[in-house]
């Protein structure tokens, strides 16, 4: 077979194309949400989908998360694959009730009966001088519901394949957008210049249809010294860190929260004896504790030292002290050294 | 009449005898001890609405909203534009299927009592809501139902003993035990899973219904909701989008007086109507006497036809009474007189179509009380051979491995891994 042709991409063309792909393939997949339509959202995900699928295939709603969610298992239940937008995570909770009393447990109270193909797409994640609002990382609210896939992809090429693959699973996925990572790889230095998808291996996206097995991790370097679990904008800043402190760090970029690769984290553990576990949500019960509870389970007798976990602060996301709450390199090079100062 | 009845202590808007507001706090007319006396609440004879084309715009329905569609008069004379004409046998079967449900709502909260299931819900006093709305629909037409609307399914002909054997949580249950009891769910029946979440599946309903527009389908959905979770942002969600998107569907208040302990008052049912809300949505609206029958196979049937037709949805109040308390967890005497639904003005569902047949003729006393009493040993039939399949606390239980089913379309890792957690924790 013929190399799959590639178009370098944006992770914000990577997921329209992901959109567009499917929309030609499936009449059934409908993309809606807050000004997705004819404007083509306030990130550009939806840039043209509009004019060239259809005012029906691709619409504006009302303000409401509530509503959206709410039609979305409507129309997933009766037969279509909708792919709600929320512009926001840090909006999503008017529809937390539908996310996680109804939608995640539709297939479970009807015992198969209904089902509940249906995608929610969000724009999360800090690092964009957001503050409050507009830079909340909410995901563990959401791998505690039982029924709901919660995913997360760091580059162009995850985010088309997962997002193909979300629209294509019957069950319902929330599928996380790194709004910091859109544009370009950011490795946590916010003085240094902005950089691109070009170039970026990982921005080589294949032009047709392909998926990304939810439920698997990416190993971004291999290393002996420690692994490194984190996902989203944090891999970045994890690969950069890990260069400069000079440490041979194997990174999982985990991709998927639930369901989760613990194959893949065990192994590595195994291997290294070490672990450091990196997100920007707040520390206290987010998804960094599900980790180093998985880790503590099943590779205790190979743990060489105290698991760490580098996050944001149990605060609201602040706005001018962005970089002082944001878990950039300073934080996680001080981790690896407590991590490594026996050896 | 239009309003619901008020207490005649309620202080009128600016009574307060200063320059400040005070906090109003609605309170029923009557509670426990007091002598019911609905004489205020009074019964429309001659204002029924006309019937208008069921394309018509919105706003021509708004005086529907404050009025009250009745084609059944108390002396059962079935009157007006709105009278559907039905034929004896559809007459009969409502009748029927009003009485099986009214006789399984008893059977079931009997035998919760006698511990043979965790819980129960009655509809007593709203059998024609739900017969008559389903009657009035096609069977494909999805309904999204609350808790209370078990005659849809009587009347689609659904399985009564896998009914019985969902609230037995048996080796009969379709559901495998993963649901209370109640909480049906039905697709081939056009009955939408139930969900304990109250107003949320407004929404979905509305959704459902867009995606039939979408795919330019002949189907429409039905939702339902109590007036008390009108209260729920849900409701404005679904009417909003449904009038944003003209989706063909009815939106139904079921508007028993009661939210468990709280009266209507309590949702905002001191206002105009609850059917009034859907005009400040650009919908249409129609508000019926839900104790008769007639009007709420009209009221539906003119609703499904401007749903199908394309006109967009509508909103319909149907005004009844909670006959029961809310639950087998209820007692209702604590919080409203216990002859208040004796009192209510407007009668009980199947005396009044009993009394209709009666005048056309072709029933009478006797064979009602036949009929009541096949109805009550069919379902008693039904109800052993349900039991048959154990219930909650005997000994053919459902599988508890099915617990770990459906969770997600195929188990991930994780479920597997406590599966074996589990079967190994038995061992």
């Amino acid at each position: 077979m013929a190399e799959p042709e590639t178009k370098n991409m944006t992770m914000i063309e990577a997921i329209r194309d992901a959109m567009d792909v499917t929309m030609s393939q499936n009449s059934d997949v409908l993309v809606f949400g807050e000004d997705v339509g004819y404007f083509g959202g306030v990130f550009r995900c939806t840039a043209g989908l509009q004019e060239k699928h259809g005012l029906h295939r691709c619409f504006d709603t009302p303000i409401s998360e509530g509503g959206i969610v709410g039609i979305a298992i409507g129309m997933a239940a009766n037969g279509l694959r909708p792919v709600a937008e929320i512009q926001f995570a840090d909006y999503i909770y008017p529809a937390y009730d539908q996310i996680a009393s109804e939608a995640a447990r539709l297939r479970y109270r009807s015992n198969g009966d209904f089902t509940c193909p249906l995608t929610i797409r969000t724009p999360v994640g800090g690092g964009i001088y957001g503050g409050t609002t507009h830079s909340q990382s909410p995901e563990a609210l959401f791998t505690h519901i039982a029924g709901l896939k919660t995913v997360i992809p760091s580059n162009p090429y995850d985010a088309k394949g997962m997002l193909i693959e979300a629209i294509e699973d019957n069950d319902p996925v929330l599928f996380l957008e790194p709004k910091r990572l859109y544009n370009g790889p950011f490795n946590g230095d916010p003085h240094a210049p902005a950089k691109s998808w070009k170039g970026h291996p990982l921005g080589e996206v294949p032009t047709g249809h392909y998926g990304i097995e939810l439920g698997k991790a990416r190993k971004i370097t291999e290393g002996d010294d420690v692994t490194i679990l984190t996902y989203g904008t944090m891999v970045w800043v994890a690969e950069a860190t890990a260069a400069k402190v000079g440490i041979s760090a194997d990174i999982l970029d985990l991709r998927s929260l639930l369901p989760l690769d613990l194959d893949a984290i065990v192994e590595s553990v195994k291997k290294t004896g070490r672990c450091l576990i990196m997100h920007e949500a707040t520390r206290t019960s987010g998804f960094g504790a599900e980790l180093s509870a998985l880790v503590t389970e099943h590779c205790f007798y190979h743990l060489e030292a105290p698991i760490e976990r580098v996050t944001g602060w149990d605060t609201p996301y602040p706005h001018a002290q962005e970089w002082a709450y944001f878990p950039g390199q300073k934080r996680v090079a001080n981790a690896l050294k407590r991590i490594m100062k026996d050896v | 009449m239009a309003k619901a009845p008020h207490s005649t202590d309620t202080p009128k808007r600016g009574q307060s005898g200063s320059n400040r507001s005070r906090l109003h706090v609605p309170e029923p007319p009557f509670r426990p001890g007091d002598t019911p006396d609905y004489s205020h609440v009074s019964v429309p004879v001659k204002h029924t609405p006309v019937r208008p084309d069921p394309l018509c715009e919105p706003h021509e329905t708004a005086d529907h909203a404050l009025k009250l569609i009745r084609v059944l008069r108390f002396n059962g004379e079935a009157v007006g534009d709105w009278n559907p004409n039905l034929s004896n046998d559809m007459l009969m079967k409502a009748l029927t299927d009003m009485m099986m449900t009214r006789a399984m709502d008893e059977r079931m909260f009997n035998m919760q009592r006698q511990g043979k299931m965790s819980f129960y819900m009655k509809s007593t006093g709203e059998e024609a809501v739900s017969v008559g709305h389903a009657m009035a629909l096609k069977n494909t037409d999805m309904t999204f139902p609350t808790y209370r609307q078990q005659g849809i399914l009587i009347s689609r002909g659904a399985s009564i003993k896998e009914m019985m054997c969902q609230c037995l949580s048996n080796s009969g249950d379709p559901l495998d035990g993963k649901s209370i009891p109640v909480l049906y769910s039905f697709k081939k029946h056009g009955f939408f899973s139930i969900s304990g979440n109250l107003g949320t599946q407004l929404i979905q309903g509305v959704g459902w219904a867009m995606a039939c527009a979408y795919k330019n389908e002949d189907g429409i959905a039905s939702v339902f909701t109590g007036e008390g979770a009108t209260a729920e942002g849900d409701f404005h969600y679904a009417l909003n989008f449904a009038s944003t998107y003209r989706a063909p569907c009815i939106i139904n208040v079921v508007n028993n007086q009661w939210a468990i302990s709280s009266y209507q008052g309590i949702a905002m049912g001191e206002g105009e109507s609850f059917a009034a809300r859907g005009t400040g949505y650009g919908l249409a609206t129609l508000r019926v006497d839900g104790n008769d029958i007639l009007a709420v196979y009209a009221a539906t049937k003119w609703a499904a036809e401007r749903a199908r037709k394309g006109g967009g949805a509508t909103l319909i109040e149907h005004f009844t009474y909670r006959q029961e308390g809310h639950s087998t967890s209820d007692d209702p005497s604590k919080y409203r007189p216990k002859d208040d639904s004796e009192a209510w003005p407007f009668g009980d569902p199947i005396a009044r179509l009993k009394k209709h047949l009666i005048s056309l003729g072709v029933w009478d006393d006797d064979k009602h009380d036949a009929l009541a009493k096949s109805c009550k040993e069919e379902i008693r039939d039904i109800y052993k051979s349900a039991e048959a399949m154990g219930n909650l606390s005997g000994a053919t239980h459902v599988n508890d491995y099915t617990m770990f089913e459906q969770v997600y379309e195929h188990p991930p890792e994780h479920l597997e891994r406590q599966r074996r957690m589990f079967s190994e924790e038995l061992d």
